[in-house]
């Protein structure tokens, strides 16, 4: 079945540089600076990336990073509290526009 | 939970051969030889000897998921006297200084306390490779005492400080006894500092990805077994799972052999190689043959036909170039000239950090 997301194509991330080498590597550079270990550990970076992983809805950051916090030693049940923590603030984020809805009804009603 | 062994279940992938098979048909990126000529090691050759590897058996009281053995309670293949002669006269000859002691669960072997006390007493560095469950046994309750009596290295299998982790990989109720086990070599001194008793852990990743720095799981292991168990000991070893028989089974049967191997290739890492395993270890397996490592053991790959192929040829010896006697120490020195054989579960030596008997070999 044909569709837009293929597991493959996660291999091929480099070739989205083929016709910007320089954007590319400038991108490249900065990501793996990103995830080297600083302030915070590699694991917890990972762990970070899997949850906005969730956040965004990409396949292929999930499966990236899935892999990615297994490798750097995260257990499951860390990875399933991080996810966790992206879905509780997607819900967060829809249900504090509430106050909105609460303002425009309050405008509305008598 | 007790799984059977793929030879008892009549597996497909049982013989060596067809594991071989299976694994030179998937499609790689490129050779093991091609990767390791661009590290500068074409062809890839051993340096001096430093361990002899000494498998004894497949005979196992536990059935692990992973196990490259195959090894299991239904096991018969157990190393005879002849071959466990030729290891000591090989020894008494030469001045490897340390013995790997493997199996299976290698204490189970008939003679495995009289081998620990003669290397002891050629002075070798001894090491049990030891799945801590078999020190839980009735018959063998006052294994851990010899152990420390003889000052032996023990290098223990425990892939997870959490237990349902550990026997996901090992086996229900492995991981409880695995505690009792390492809380009893505590009690004798294993793993205190100054004691000169080593106890070292093994992890394996339990699933189908590359084990983490060995140095931050080492910190995160000995705070949590200290917390949870007031367990203590010395280092941490992380070991890559290697694509070998029940492993690779596992990766076949979960779809995930052509990603894993292909992961391997893509983590593959130059300086890796100077370090192999395979370059300083001689590994002997139970019938007595040769082998490069405990790997190409098990995948029947055999050293390089022009070599010495038997620890029996090793301990007659090679006779001097001058007409001297025969020397065992000359027939190892042949045998050090030779090419070792590779294949594509060789990457899995050479992803990431490395990985070895002896954990990760690049890095702090």
């Amino acid at each position: 079945m044909d569709t837009y997301y293929h597991p493959p194509d996660l291999a091929r991330f480099g070739e989205v540089g083929k016709d910007a080498p320089e954007l590319w590597e400038k991108f490249s550079a900065w990501y793996d600076a990103v995830f080297a270990e600083g302030a915070l550990t590699e694991r917890e970076k990972a762990l970070i990336a899997l949850a906005v992983s969730h956040a965004v809805q990409c396949p292929y950051c999930i499966d990236a990073y899935t892999t990615a916090s297994l490798e750097k030693g995260a257990a499951p049940d860390q990875m399933t509290e991080a996810v966790h923590v992206a879905a509780a603030i997607r819900g967060g984020a829809a249900l504090v526009h509430g106050v909105q809805m609460r303002n425009r009804l309050d405008k509305l009603s008598m | 939970m007790s799984l059977p062994t793929l030879l008892n279940t009549r597996s497909p992938l049982a013989p060596p051969a067809a594991q071989r098979a299976r694994l030179d048909a998937l499609p790689l990126a490129r050779t093991f030889r091609e990767a390791a000529a661009s590290a500068g090691h074409e062809p890839l050759r051993p340096v001096a000897t430093t361990t002899l590897q000494i498998n004894v058996g497949k005979r196992c009281n536990q059935v692990c998921r992973h196990c490259h053995v195959d090894a299991g309670p239904d096991r018969r293949e157990v190393m005879p006297d002849e071959v466990v002669e030729a290891c000591f006269a090989l020894l008494a000859a030469t001045d490897v200084p340390t013995v790997d002691i493997t199996g299976g669960a290698p204490e189970l072997h008939p003679r495995f306390r009289d081998m620990v006390a003669r290397a002891a007493g050629l002075g070798r560095r001894v090491m049990d490779r030891c799945n801590l469950t078999i020190l839980t046994l009735p018959a063998y309750e006052d294994l851990a005492e010899f152990l420390a009596e003889h000052r032996v290295e023990i290098v223990a299998s425990l892939p997870s400080y959490a237990g349902a982790m550990t026997d996901r990989q090992r086996g229900d109720g492995v991981f409880e006894k695995s505690i009792e086990a390492l809380q009893r070599l505590n009690a004798l001194g294993y793993g205190a500092p100054g004691s000169g008793l080593e106890l070292d852990l093994v992890t394996n990743p339990v699933g189908a990805f590359l084990p983490a720095g060995q140095a931050v799981l080492e910190r995160d292991w000995k705070r949590e077994l200290e917390r949870r168990h007031g367990i203590r000991f010395n280092r941490l070893f992380t070991i890559t799972n290697m694509p070998i028989s029940r492993y690779l089974d596992w990766l076949e049967q979960s779809g995930n052999l052509q990603e894993y191997m292909d992961r391997l290739v893509r983590a593959f890492n130059p300086a890796a190689v100077d370090g192999l395993m395979c370059r300083h270890t001689l590994s002997v397996g139970w019938d007595g043959r040769l082998h490069d490592c405990d790997f190409n053991q098990m995948l029947d790959l055999a050293v390089e036909p022009s070599a010495p192929q038997t620890v029996m040829d090793l301990a007659r010896g090679l006779p001097a170039p001058d007409g001297g006697p025969a020397s065992p120490a000359l027939a190892l020195a042949a045998l050090e000239r030779r090419r070792i054989a590779t294949g594509p579960h060789c990457f899995g030596c050479t992803a990431g950090a490395g990985s070895s008997c002896g954990g990760a070999t690049t890095g702090p």
